[in-house]
């Protein structure tokens, strides 16, 4: 836990962060965090989701500002009051979702917001030639800088994004996951990069969920766990997994989970068998009986959402998947709906809510048709069943005809999960991220909820990045990885290290195993 | 004279106001204590009610004589019947989270093809029949373009928009085709009156009325809001997002449709050139009601009052005898003050 390398080095660090505390309305993101790197290396940041990873990298690009808690550069108090203050500071941040534009060349990308310009006329051939030094000294002279960016594959964005990173002569970069998005071979390409450009006395921070990366690339590590930094400067060649993982889990949050009933399921409800979606599924079978919580456990990107999806008619998939014996097809939502479905999806705003309207229109959006004949709706028998669930759901503020925007996380899920609920007959609930953006309160009420719907008899299917989640929640666990499931067990043969060394793929693991 | 013209104003203001007073009382029960002004500011629609009422003023001021004739409310309004019933189909398709352009010429191509002499020889109904037809099929065109041709809406509906005019003209041989003496019962709908209005006002009034209840107490205009709103939302709420989309530009040619048999009836005419710039005006009354351009929100009265708001200022500056170029930039900048207007309230109410 003490700061091993600030009584080694000599000089001070390139950058220190001390006792960063940055608290959103109804969770402290952060709660206490240091950071300490140096020039040349390679640090990487470990943490489950939700230890604070992304808000702390958004403090250091300027994008959000800490409550209290100082950053030091080279010794000095800096203030990170905007992106572009941080960036002139030296801190270039490359996110996980690029942020370049397609339609511009490799070298108008790389000068983006501080081009070579005389009077507002852009000087091409200056541009082009600095960007095609910069590239050179990346070791990829081979793109060219008039290339239209949307022509590249990701690892040559990549490459362009830490072009412009250098382009601002950034001292630190911050890489979030670059590897999510690349082949195998474009991965060792990226490490040669960061490479060489640590070689230039040049900072990486580097964000990443597998382990091996972290061994190959990393020279130090730093595990937030909870908004706290648990270890600074740990050796990344040496800690051994074991400890790692250990640092990331055992929690100081202790969720509620309802206990599980004794009794045991019903049929089965939901049946998938040999379902593959291109590139991010691959041969999976399993089934959800009636009554029982089925738990996805996987990283993101690891196929979990995607295999959602296509129960839900939502993706294309190939192989078959049926509900009470009736096939699912795909890009047909309208039907599974019809059979008795309902999703609560992964991201609540964009894909759940109608922002702009009442609580109760968006409860009553999927079963419209109960209280309507011939398309004319009995707007009494609605209210009467939205306020019905606005009360038996506590929804708060009580009040069926508040628009959701200005609600609570948890009690906007509440209102997603509660459309599927007008009406009896809701069979299977596929639930991705339940609990995302919602406060430790609101949590406990939506395990319940879960749970009661699963002890009246609905399957559901849920997804979460949260182990304990997943663990706590669950009758039965699937780890997904790459894609393919390689565990299922019951949620009681099964700890969160576990199931963690899984989903990171701390070992190598063999054929799937489907017991 | 001038006794009797502040009545007749007066009356249509009194509309107005009294249900957007009731609605303001259901939805405020215990605003007992707030500020007059601060209520006032939340009925609906009370700034576009404000506008007709001072551009009222401004008429009863200017040409006191003209303004405020019977016949003059007579003509207004049937000119805003056309443009009307095609703002109601284009505030569906706004809602819905798109934009139609090619109403006006969708809208002539309907009276040139009810007017060629084949169809005009199976009589008026079948004009009609016809008419609502042409709107309605090339609607669906649209809608399936843009539904599962997966084209932007902009781009099929300007496609449409060039396409219409040149086949109108073709059919026409660019000739204006007059409704012919055995179908004058088509004119009759802008000649006959009932209680003072001609026939075409209150086929308008039906459409709008209709189109109300279809957006306001439907599954269909629950849709609409929730298709323009968040269509991902929509469609992992089980709703077929393209065919719904598909319906709301069928629903836009209908409208365009309807609106045909009532330029025929007011010009006596089908012709190619019915219609120029009707989509802007139609697109300009939807966006000063108060609908947003990128969707699910939205409302027909809102929609319908801008209209009468450009529908009178046409009028007023023809009266005055004014420049009709003055009256595109007064128009221009009615567009902008509304929009400003919409968004600080926007802002105020989040």
């Amino acid at each position: 836990m003490e700061d091993i390398s600030r009584e080694q080095s000599e000089t001070p660090s390139l950058l220190a962060m001390r006792d960063i505390v940055k608290q959103f309305p109804g969770v402290r993101a952060l709660d206490g965090v240091d950071l300490d790197v140096r020039a040349g290396e390679v640090h990487c940041l470990l943490g489950q989701n939700g230890a604070g990873k992304s808000t702390l990298i958004k403090v250091l690009a300027g994008a959000h500002q800490p409550d209290s808690g100082e950053v030091l550069m080279n010794g000095e108090p800096v203030k990170l009051t905007t992106p572009t203050a941080a960036m002139k500071l030296g801190v270039a941040t490359i996110y996980q979702e690029l942020d370049l534009v397609d339609g511009l060349s490799v070298a108008e990308n790389v000068f983006l917001g501080h081009e070579h310009a005389t009077m507002g006329f852009t000087r091409r051939g200056a541009t082009n030639a600095a960007t095609r030094k910069i590239l050179e000294r990346l070791g990829h002279g081979e793109i060219r800088p008039t290339t239209e960016v949307g022509r590249l594959s990701p690892a040559g964005k990549q490459v362009v994004s830490m072009a412009r990173a250098l382009s601002h002569d950034a001292r630190i970069i911050v890489m979030d996951e670059p590897s999510a998005a690349l082949a195998h071979d474009e991965v060792s390409n990226l490490f040669r990069i960061i490479r060489e450009v640590t070689a230039q006395g040049v900072a990486v921070i580097y964000i990443s969920h597998r382990l091996e990366e972290i061994r190959e690339i990393g020279d130090r590590v730093t595990v937030l766990k909870d908004g706290r930094t648990v270890a600074v400067g740990l050796p990344a060649k040496d800690t051994p997994t074991n400890k790692v993982v250990s640092l990331m889990t055992g929690r100081n949050v202790e969720y509620v989970f309802p206990p599980r009933p004794d009794g045991g399921f019903g049929d089965e409800i939901l049946t998938i068998e040999n379902c593959s979606v291109a590139g991010m599924v691959r041969d999976v079978s399993f089934s959800v009986r009636a009554g029982e919580i089925v738990g996805l456990a996987g990283l993101v990107g690891s196929g979990r959402s995607e295999i959602i999806e296509a129960v839900y008619g939502a993706r294309k998939f190939s192989g078959k998947i049926t509900l009470n014996g009736k096939a699912v097809k795909p890009g047909n939502t309208t039907r599974t709906v019809g059979l008795g479905m309902g999703l609560a999806p992964e991201e609540r705003k964009a894909q759940g809510l109608l922002l702009g309207q009442s609580v109760a229109r968006n409860i009553t959006l999927a079963s419209m048709e109960r209280y309507s004949t011939f398309g004319w709706i009995n707007r009494k028998k609605e209210a009467e069943e939205a306020a019905h669930l606005v009360k038996a759901l506590d929804i708060r503020p009580p009040d069926p005809n508040r628009i959701i925007k200005t609600l609570s996380g948890g009690n906007q899920q509440k209102a997603v999960i509660g459309r599927w609920l007008v009406g009896e007959g809701r069979k299977l609930l596929l639930l991705d991220e339940p609990t995302r953006g919602v406060d430790v309160g609101a949590r406990a009420e939506i395990y319940a909820l879960i749970r009661k719907l699963a002890d009246e008899g609905v399957g559901v299917l849920l997804v979460s990045s949260e182990v304990p989640e997943v663990l706590g929640l669950s009758d039965r666990v699937l780890v997904i990885r790459e894609g393919r499931i390689v565990r299922e067990a019951g949620a009681g043969e099964l700890d969160e290290h576990t199931v963690l060394d899984l989903v990171m793929d701390a070992h190598p693991v063999s054929a799937p195993s489907h017991d | 004279m001038t006794e009797v013209n502040p009545q007749q104003v007066s009356a249509p203001k009194a509309d107005e106001t009294a249900p957007a007073k009731a609605h303001a009382a259901t939805a405020k029960p215990s605003g007992g204590g707030g500020l007059r002004l601060g209520r006032i500011g939340e009925i609906p629609h009370i700034g576009l009610v404000l506008a007709l009422v001072i551009l009222g003023a401004v008429g009863l001021v200017t040409v006191p004589d003209a303004f405020a004739t019977s016949s003059n409310m007579v003509s207004i309004l049937a000119l805003a019947a056309t443009i009307g019933v095609i703002t109601v189909g284009a505030t569906f398709v706004i809602i819905g989270g798109g934009i139609d352009l090619s109403v006006g010429a969708v809208m002539a191509l309907a009276s040139v093809w009810a007017t060629t002499l084949a169809t005009q020889a199976y009589g008026p109904w079948v004009m009609m029949i016809c008419a609502v037809l042409v709107g309605t099929g090339a609607g669906l065109l649209n809608g399936f373009l843009i539904s599962y041709g997966r084209m932007v809406p902009f781009i099929a509906t300007l496609a449409m928009l060039v396409a219409a005019r040149g086949l109108a003209q073709r059919m026409s041989d660019r000739k204006t085709q007059l409704v012919g003496p055995d179908n004058q019962l088509i004119v009759d709908l802008s000649t006959t009156r009932v209680l003072g209005l001609p026939l075409l006002v209150y086929i308008f009034a039906v459409v709008v009325i209709i189109g109300w209840l279809i957006l306001n107490r439907t599954t269909f205009g629950r849709r609409t809001y929730a298709v323009g709103g968040n269509p991902e939302a929509a469609r992992l709420a089980g709703i077929n997002v393209r065919r719904h989309t598909m319906m709301l530009y069928a629903l836009s040619g209908f409208c365009c449709g309807i609106a045909a048999i009532l330029i025929m009836a007011r010009t006596t005419t089908g012709s190619s050139t019915h219609g120029d710039l009707y989509e802007l005006d139609a697109i300009a009354a939807v966006i000063i009601g108060g609908t947003l351009l990128t969707g699910g929100r939205g409302t027909i009265v809102g929609a319908i009052l801008g209209l009468l708001i450009f529908t009178v200022i046409t009028n007023l500056f023809i009266l005055n005898g004014l420049n009709t170029s003055d009256q595109l930039i007064a128009k221009g900048l009615i567009i902008v003050a509304a929009v400003l207007l919409q968004r600080r309230s926007l802002n105020a109410s989040t």
